[in-house]
């Protein structure tokens, strides 16, 4: 274990004392790690202040945070040929540095945008043009096979994204989702030299739209770790509280997009209602219905007082019967169930290998909830999750889901009910970060694991900001959730994942 | 060909026509219900009609005019339908022996325009979808072409006036009521397929990929989206009316009585299309035939029974 230092969530080590291995030990310890219980948390490059390009890895394995570190050529044997996990991590890395990973199986651009080090393109692409062209789709040759191409504009309000399904009728061989056209350029406005930091919370709230409270969570304990803020007792309930309601207003919202997408009514109709109130609570708490500017370095931003807990504690319990009642109404329709079960199954063994996160991953058997494994803020108070229905199917994606609301809808009160008031934290327009320091933070978002990245440089300025939502593991689950599948079930193995673009694109 | 110009026929005509979008409304309404919600005004379609009417239609530079042709064709075949059917068992405008075959064969017609603008725009989804319709519709066809067979042996004749029309009519008040029974449930089974209804398909998704009819018109727009909904709600009166002649003997002697239990009966049918659709979800694509199949298997059963060797 000495080429690997174990950290802790969300607490600072120097960048001194992370091992710097040699590219060959790096790969060696690393592939020893993720081929049996490791998974990738984080997987990124960074030039340092000698203009050096250092590969940083973070796994987890069982209840352990590992990170480890090597120089970087331009050219390196491929760690996916080996182990699939790194996939989507090499093809990030090339794209933003120029870096080419040798051999690897399916080397395409990420987001399509100029690398950072202005070297030339890996992939052959001329950034100049808008319509991204050079580039070849997985194709299936045959008398029968047809090509469907959908998006990146789609019918209904939903982000861009292109995919490309090889069918034979109505069967689906492959699928293949390229995206990146929401791509802004996030990190680099995280590490924009010389911005105050306090604008850096409403860059991470921005990340992904239906996951500010998640991202902004990440980014502020990452922060916090950096500044050696302490954050009180208070404040940290609220934060957990507010990633509750953002999981259970999610949820709910998608349980009943996925009735509306087998043509179930009812459920689309009480669900949105629903998810409205989870919404208005946190617009009670933080005067956004997103959670936008309740979470901040240090703590939180609003006063969340006694009258603030009793409106949110009886609002769950007013609407937690009718919560129960129309789960029961979608779970027990035999025509409902008919079309969940056996559909966009993604096995065990798959899920494993692509490395899957959060709902997406638990309904796979894979029990992985960061609140458990590596609690932060209040989560250490109560108990945590398990799901009983893990086939990896829709209907196992949308029954955790299930469970997770009526365990959210549980632990919400357990927590307001300690007498704690948060008082606002003062907005200070800058910290003093800790030099030549590292921070991982991890959190149980919605969707999954959130990770955000911070290495300062000698300054305490910001050197290398890497966010990673779980949209990044997951899009692959759901290409894989569609081999063998009729196209007619894409859009409900689409919503049973319910994957972030933007969160995707950065 | 029996042409009759009777006030009555017209105005029976004419009445179906313009009410078809009104019956629509019944749908939502029953859906809106079940859903908890107020739902669209009764007249929301007519004022999608207008709204269309109003717009001027867009064309891609790669259709033909096979694209313009298709909303057209399907239209007045639809519209055609009507002219023929006895509703509320007043004479048709048009009829002949032998008009059933013929107008099923014109519905066919009807889709084999739309099937061929759909393909028109060499768009994927368009050309799936099209397969789907034709393979569906083939099955229901089987059905339908059973019942007439059925109708054969009932009544030996092989038109709508003569089934629903005078005295002896085919309905569910007659002695062969337990046939006609069956042929009821298949024909709702065929409604629901040939209208693009739950659980077939799902009128109100924005799901391409799963669409089946609604995916083939997704180029049209303006003034002739109105024309192939227009068709559509032609179709689906014809349908329902359908329905409802064989629920009903429409001989009373009082044609004012008749309308009205005609209408009732009608309103019914729609809301329970509505009401299927709250109650149950879409069957996976690859189980749609089986239920259409079904509506196959009743009415070849109730055939059979009507044959010499089993009586």
């Amino acid at each position: 274990m000495d080429n690997l230092l174990q950290v802790q969530n969300g607490q600072a080590v120097s960048r001194a004392d992370i091992p710097d291995l040699s590219f060959r030990d790096f790969q060696q310890v690393l592939l020893e790690e993720t081929r049996h219980s490791g998974f990738i948390v984080q997987f990124f490059a960074y030039e340092n202040e000698q203009a050096t390009l250092k590969l940083i890895a973070v796994i987890r394995s069982g209840l352990h945070l590992y990170v480890t570190g090597c120089s970087l050529a331009d050219e390196y044997p491929s760690l996916t040929a080996e182990c699939e996990k790194f996939h989507m991590f090499e093809r990030e890395i090339a794209e933003q540095f120029g870096v080419r990973p040798k051999d690897h199986p399916w080397l395409k651009m990420v987001r399509y945008h100029e690398n950072y080090r202005g070297k030339e393109d890996v992939f052959g692409n001329d950034y100049s043009v808008d319509i991204p062209g050079n580039y070849p789709y997985f194709t299936v040759d045959g008398d029968s096979v047809h090509e469907v191409a959908v998006g990146p504009v789609h019918a209904g309000i939903i982000e861009p994204g292109h995919f490309r399904f090889q069918c034979a009728g109505e069967k689906v061989f492959s699928l293949e989702i390229q995206l990146g056209y929401q791509h802004r350029g996030a990190e680099k406005l995280l590490e924009q030299k010389g911005q105050p930091l306090n604008r850096l919370p409403v860059i991470a709230e921005s990340i992904a739209g239906d996951t500010a409270i998640g991202h902004s969570l990440c980014h502020s304990q990452a922060i916090e770790a950096l500044a050696g803020l302490e954050v009180d007792e208070g404040s940290k309930i609220i934060r957990s509280v507010a990633l509750e309601l953002e999981r259970i207003s999610n949820h709910i919202g998608d349980l009943g997009a996925l009735s509306g997408d087998v043509a179930f009514n009812p459920p689309l109709n009480y669900f949105g209602r629903i998810r409205g109130e989870f919404l208005n609570l946190l617009l009670t708490m933080a005067g956004n219905r997103f959670g936008k500017g309740l979470i901040r370095p240090g703590g939180i931003s609003f006063p969340v007082l006694a009258e603030h807990r009793k409106i949110l504690c009886d609002k769950i319990a007013d609407e937690t019967p009718g919560i129960a009642n129309v789960c029961d109404l979608l779970f027990s329709a035999h025509t409902v169930l008919a079309r969940f079960e056996h559909t966009g199954t993604v096995p065990r063994d798959i899920a494993e290998k692509l490395g899957l996160v959060g709902y997406s991953g638990r309904a796979s058997s894979l029990p992985y909830d960061a609140r458990i494994t590596f609690p932060t803020e209040a989560y250490d108070m109560v108990e945590g999750n398990a799901n009983a229905r893990t086939n990896g199917d829709v209907f196992s994606r949308a029954t955790v889901r299930r469970e997770e609301i009526m365990h959210s809808l549980r632990i919400i009160p357990e927590l307001l009910a300690k007498d704690i008031d948060a008082e606002p934290v003062p907005v200070p327009s800058s910290h003093n970060l800790a030099p030549d320091s590292f921070v991982v933070t991890i959190n149980e978002a919605w969707r999954g694991e959130v990770s955000h990245c911070l290495l300062t440089d000698k300054d305490g300025s910001i050197l290398r900001y890497k966010v990673k939502d779980p949209s990044f593991h997951n899009w692959t689950g759901l290409a894989m959730s569609l081999r063998n599948q009729g196209i007619s079930d894409f859009p409900l193995c689409n919503k049973s994942f319910n994957l972030s673009y933007c969160g995707f694109d950065l | 060909m029996d042409f009759t110009f009777s006030s009555v026929s017209f105005l029976s005509f004419l009445a179906a026509f313009a009410l078809a979008p009104l019956f629509m409304g019944v749908i939502l309404k029953v859906k809106a219900f079940f859903g908890g919600k107020q739902g669209p005004p009764w007249l929301i379609k007519y004022y999608t009609l207008i709204k269309l009417l109003r717009k001027g239609s867009v064309y891609s530079t790669s259709t033909t005019f096979v694209f313009k042709l298709g909303p057209i064709i399907s239209f007045v075949t639809a519209f055609m339908l009507l002219l023929f059917f006895p509703f509320a068992g007043l004479s048709p405008v048009l009829s002949f022996h032998g008009d059933v075959v013929m107008l099923f064969y014109l519905l066919g017609l009807g889709r084999f325009f739309t099937v061929l603008a759909a393909l028109d725009t060499a768009s994927p989804f368009e050309g799936m979808g099209a397969a789907r319709e034709v393979f569906f519709s083939a099955l229901a066809e089987a059905t339908i072409f059973v019942i007439l067979a059925l109708f054969f042996r009932l009544t030996g004749s092989l038109s709508f006036v003569e089934y629903f029309t005078g005295a002896q009519t085919v309905n569910l008040w007659s002695e062969s009521a337990a046939l006609i029974l069956l042929v009821v449930i298949a024909l709702f089974i065929v409604l629901l397929t040939e209208n693009s209804r739950v659980p077939v398909d799902d009128p109100a998704t924005h799901l391409e990929l799963t669409m089946i009819h609604e995916v083939m018109i997704l180029d049209h727009s303006g003034p002739d989206l109105a024309l192939i909904e227009m068709g559509a709600f032609c179709k689906m009166l014809f349908y329902s009316a359908f329905i409802s002649c064989l629920l009903f003997p429409f001989h009373t002697g009082t044609p004012f009585f008749n309308v009205i239990v005609f209408s009732l009966i009608m309103t019914l049918i729609y809301a329970g299309v509505g009401l299927v659709e709250s109650i149950t979800a879409r069957y996976k694509m690859d189980m749609v035939p089986n239920f259409i199949l079904t509506s196959f298997a009743l009415v070849f059963f109730a055939t059979i029974l009507t044959m010499e060797f089993v009586q």
